[in-house]
């Protein structure tokens, strides 16, 4: 049965984690490399490391730590920030990610995610989108890391980009990010349900519970978290027995 | 041990050459016949699209030069569904190592997404898949188009049907998931792949 994954997501701040403190064994825990094949023994199914770094000197420094865990990891993974144009996926993807996911790049020029699909293929794109539950109802697109509104809704969004080839939604609500408070649920049904590409529930992870919800009434086909895991609230194996035991099926 | 990877327009084999490094070998990516004859064991990776692929190969003559190939040959995802005789995907005739056609996945219902992306289980293990791993053992693919269950099924995966995760006949091997992406299990079956007795 295809298991629902479990991705642990990393930022990087020239080329080192910036969070990451319960593995006490890691001779560098800044170290992305260290800390992925950390996560991935204890048995993440995919990692995302997202470049928060902002000056021209980190983007090089970031490829060349994906070079590095690349080599490494024996899982696939994802990368993403700032990634604007087709020069920067076929430098990530050269030097050994799996998959890129773009944000507010793709929002402002669609035509990005058609141009990655007809040189890497589909499953290559990630397509992320930070979306709020606004006081009308209405879910909207943020861009720039959540700071600037966009007229568009979260469902026309992420329908579009499948359209446009994206072969993953990778879907955070700003509304649960950091409350730990579970995820979106509803809204993520919506999108899984009328989606035909798997969707990445990502946002509000707090407890084992939320995980299970995401699946079971989310619908999600892969649940992301970062500092649940980062800080050791969550270990891994203990949420895939878990998940286990409620019927949902995980890769242990 | 010489390994050498088929070099053609098939993308992602960065991922093929690093798992193989940390098992200890260091592959000669190449499209030279000569080296691909030479060479003690030859993968065949990749990921794209199967019409492109076979116009690649067939220009290049690297289609006469795989099918001709005596030692281990191992293809992965793209690699297996152009080893089998016709694909869906651009309606397309391919090697023809593999007697058998490639479908395209067909959902009946919204559960099941295309393409079939993350981690499943191979089961009916048999050949070089049951020498290497437990039935059970999850693998990671990613793919739209699969091979139908055959006479040269060397392992099942269940996703909308029971497809072929795993193919094997007389030197031919071939995986529809990416060992170099599967953790451990992947490390398993291509250290059995490397391994395998020579006649």
């Amino acid at each position: 049965m295809l298991a629902k994954r479990i991705i642990p997501c990393l930022d990087v701040k020239d080329g080192q984690t910036v969070k990451g403190t319960h593995f006490v064994n890691l001779r560098q825990a800044g170290d992305p490399v260290e800390l992925g094949k950390a996560y991935s023994e204890q048995g993440a199914d995919e990692l995302v490391f997202l470049d928060i770094t902002a000056s021209h000197e980190g983007r090089k420094t970031f490829a060349d730590m994906v070079t590095r865990v690349a080599a490494e990891l024996t899982i696939p993974f994802t990368v993403g920030g700032g990634i604007s144009a087709l020069s920067d996926v076929d430098r990530l993807l050269n030097a050994g990610a799996d998959k890129v996911s773009v944000n507010s790049a793709a929002l402002r020029r669609p035509e990005l995610i058609g141009e990655i699909v007809s040189h890497f293929g589909s499953q290559v794109c990630v397509c992320a989108i930070d979306a709020r539950l606004e006081a009308d109802g209405r879910w909207m697109c943020y861009l720039n890391g959540g700071r600037m509104p966009t007229d568009r809704t979260l469902q026309d969004w992420a329908y579009e980009a499948q359209e446009r080839g994206a072969g993953e939604i990778l879907f955070t609500s700003m509304n649960h990010d950091g409350a730990k408070t579970g995820f979106a649920n509803d809204a993520l049904r919506q999108l899984a349900d009328r989606l035909s590409i798997p969707v990445i529930a990502s946002g509000g992870a707090g407890s084992m519970e939320h995980f299970r919800d995401a699946f079971v009434q989310g619908h999600a086909d892969a649940a992301l978290a970062a500092s649940v895991f980062h800080f050791g609230e969550i270990r891994i194996p203990e949420l895939k027995a878990y998940l286990s035991k409620e019927h949902i099926a995980v890769r242990q | 041990m010489k390994i050498a990877i088929v070099k053609y327009n098939a993308g992602n084999i960065y991922s093929v050459v690093n798992a193989l490094k940390r098992l200890g070998v260091d592959p000669v990516l190449t499209d030279d016949a000569e080296q691909l004859r030479t060479a003690d064991r030859v993968l065949f990776p990749g990921q794209g699209e199967a019409r492109q692929a076979m116009t690649y190969l067939q220009a290049t003559g690297l289609d006469r030069v795989i099918c001709d190939l005596r030692q281990p040959v191992l293809g992965i995802c793209i690699g297996q569904q152009l080893m089998c005789r016709h694909s869906e995907e651009g309606d397309t005739d391919c090697l023809g190592i593999f007697p058998v056609d490639v479908k395209r996945f067909r959902p009946q219902q919204h559960e099941f997404k295309v393409p079939h992306m993350g981690w499943n289980q191979l089961e009916a293990t048999d050949g070089f898949i049951r020498d290497a791993v437990p039935s059970g053992s999850f693998v990671y693919f990613v793919h739209s188009f699969y091979v139908p269950v055959c006479e040269f099924t060397a392992a099942t995966c269940d996703y909308i049907l029971p497809f072929s995760a795993a193919l094997q006949k007389d030197n031919f091997y071939a995986t529809q998931f990416h060992p170099e992406k599967s953790g451990k299990v992947g490390e398993q079956i291509l250290r059995r792949f490397l391994e395998i007795e020579q006649d």
